[in-house]
């Protein structure tokens, strides 16, 4: 019973406290962002409260185009039909903002030899016609120490992350799937995570989630051509050759505090979050 | 129930009298427990409905029987082959279900033996409290435990490419069914009358004899009770699952290859599918596929203590 009391005292309080409250919810790559954030802002102007939930780029518009949430994060554009169907759905055309940069870092165990590859040879290694499916397939007599067969373990995403759509649209190619038999984790964190336990392993996430521990590839267009590593830099100058946009989509003219909020990320004190969480901030015009 | 009115008469007015006689408030309780037990039938019936309703239109509509069950190609997000087959999933879930339950059932139903026959009163309390607490870690944490513990010690262990497997899966789920099976068992046998161990023992009976020849028939409903709660807990369980099979869509030819499983395939992707698409009612065409693996698991259970009856 007193911890019911406790409950409505607290239910009450934060009703009061939260005159508004703003429902945003999106991509994994960049939920930790829009947490720092939305933590912020609170400091900021308390009287608005911001939920931030993730569960992928997908979902967010899906809650979008089904009206549950007033900014979906994504960190891929908004599919034609996507548009289409949150207009017949509000009558209002969604609204879009860029609110950051990511890199796609592609990282391997710190064990594994190689510290650059191709897009070519990552799509090789990802895509449904690619034939390596050996370490020593991507470079003859690479071998990886402590990989047991030199077997290459492909580290993916779920189908309904922006990461995933990214990737393949970037890499793997837009008319191809991705070969069979990856394991299509739920999260950025758990991508990075297992590549670190497992030597045979190479995976894909957002540059914010490295860590020391996994070893991030440099990068280059073409065989042959110079690698770029991911960095703020290479993001920010597009030398680094899978960076993306990182998005808020509205739906429609959004309210007063919903546009202040987004505006508001784009603030000197809110790009420094940007950098602080590993993204990149929109370059000023 | 129906009792013969000639023979039972007196007896049915004698009780009916008394029915009359009730105090409200206890008929208002034979109301609601009566109400209780019809919710949970009137529920199933509802998540049927819902499941068939949500479905219905891919069952009859993009739906082929042959591809949905024997083809190992699930890609709803295909850029042009886009292929509902669950084959893989369903073998993913047998494999990781029975392995689980090798792993589970009998440890918790010895660690059940022992709690309920062998400890000390003291270090039966101590053992409940932790085993419980195994049931209060939440899934995404089993999940980690998966990824960053079990993952690489199997690596090294038995020299493998990938440590998040079938085996992994099967380690995770045994022991998040652990606690119900011991709770289950450990009242199941402690509902055997003492007068049952005390005849057992004053015929001389060793421990282990009253434990084997006496309990173990005597609990043996509760104690399968306790095993299919278990097979239950490994079969609908999602979070975990999809980080320690590996989340990969492939037959697996050993325990030690990654692999999928039908839940976890659902809860990875349904809030992705725009509601009313063709992959969210694929989905739930999943979802009738489980409901019934769950009904077949159940029925030949019930048929087994039935045969074992008579």
């Amino acid at each position: 019973m007193k911890i019911m009391i406790l409950m409505a005292l607290v239910l009450v309080g934060c009703s009061k406290r939260d005159q508004v409250l703003i429902q945003n919810k999106g991509s994994d790559t960049f939920v930790n962002l829009a947490q720092s954030w939305a933590e912020e802002y609170k400091v900021i102007k308390p009287n608005v409260g911001i939920a931030v939930s993730g569960g992928g780029s997908g979902t967010g518009i899906a809650a979008l185009i089904n009206g549950t949430v007033d900014i979906a994060n994504s960190s891929r554009p908004m599919k034609e039909e996507e548009k289409a169907q949150a207009l017949k759905n509000s009558g209002k055309p969604v609204q879009e903002y860029v609110v950051g940069l990511d890199a796609l870092a592609i990282f391997v165990h710190p064990a594994n030899p190689l510290s650059d590859l191709s897009i070519e040879e990552v799509a090789c290694i990802y895509s449904q016609d690619g034939t390596c499916n050996l370490w020593s397939d991507v470079r003859p007599g690479t071998n990886v120490p402590g990989c047991e067969g030199n077997k290459i373990i492909r580290v993916s995403r779920q189908s309904n992350s922006g990461t995933y759509q990214y990737f393949r649209e970037a890499v793997v190619g837009e008319k191809k799937d991705f070969k069979q038999g990856s394991m299509d984790l739920n999260g950025s964190r758990e991508a990075v995570d297992l590549v670190e336990k497992t030597p045979c392993a190479i995976g894909y996430s957002g540059m914010g989630y490295l860590n020391p521990n996994v070893k991030a590839l440099c990068l280059s267009k073409t065989k042959g051509t110079p690698c770029v590593s991911p960095s703020l830099e290479t993001a920010t100058d597009k030398s680094y050759p899978i960076s993306r946009e990182l998005y808020m989509y509205t739906s429609g003219t959004p309210s007063e505090d919903v546009k202040a909020y987004v505006e508001w990320t784009q603030t000197d004190k809110a790009r420094e979050i940007t950098v602080k969480s590993g993204y990149v901030p929109v370059p000023k015009k | 129930m129906e009792m013969k009115a000639t023979e039972t008469a007196p007896l049915a007015m004698e009780w009916r009298q008394k029915k009359s006689t009730k105090p409200k408030s206890e008929r208002f309780f034979e109301g609601l427990i009566k109400a209780g037990g019809y919710s949970s039938i009137v529920l199933i019936g509802a998540i049927l409905f819902f499941i068939l309703k949500e479905s219905f239109p891919f069952l009859v509509g993009a739906f082929d029987f042959k591809n949905f069950f024997f083809s190992t190609n699930w890609n709803p997000a295909s850029v042009n082959n886009v292929s509902y087959g669950i084959l893989a999933l369903i073998v993913g879930t047998l494999c990781v279900t029975c392995l689980s339950m090798l792993i589970a059932v009998p440890l918790g139903l010895a660690t059940a033996f022992y709690i309920s026959e062998f400890c000390s009163p003291r270090l039966r309390e101590t053992y409940k409290i932790l085993i419980e607490f195994l049931a209060a870690i939440p899934s995404v944490v089993w999940g980690f435990v998966a990824i960053m513990m079990i993952n690489p010690m199997i690596i090294k262990t038995f020299n493998v490419p990938i440590g998040l497997n079938i085996l992994n899966a099967s380690i995770i789920l045994a022991l998040m069914s652990l606690p119900l099976i011991v709770s289950v068992g450990e009242d199941a046998l402690r509902a055997v009358p003492d007068t049952y161990r005390e005849a057992a023992e004053a015929l001389g009976a060793t421990r282990w004899e009253v434990a084997t020849r006496v309990l173990l028939p005597a609990a043996k409903n509760g104690l399968l009770a306790a095993a299919l709660l278990g097979v239950g807990r490994a079969l609908g369980e999602t979070m975990a699952v999809l980080m320690a099979t590996g989340h990969s869509i492939q037959i697996p030819k050993s325990f030690f290859d990654p692999a999928r499983t039908l839940t976890a395939t659902i809860a990875a992707e349904l809030g992705e599918s725009p509601k009313g698409g063709e992959h969210y009612q694929a989905l739930f065409a999943i979802g009738l596929v489980l409901f019934i693996i769950s009904l077949i698991v159940n029925v030949t259970a019930d048929h087994l203590i039935r045969g074992r009856k008579k």
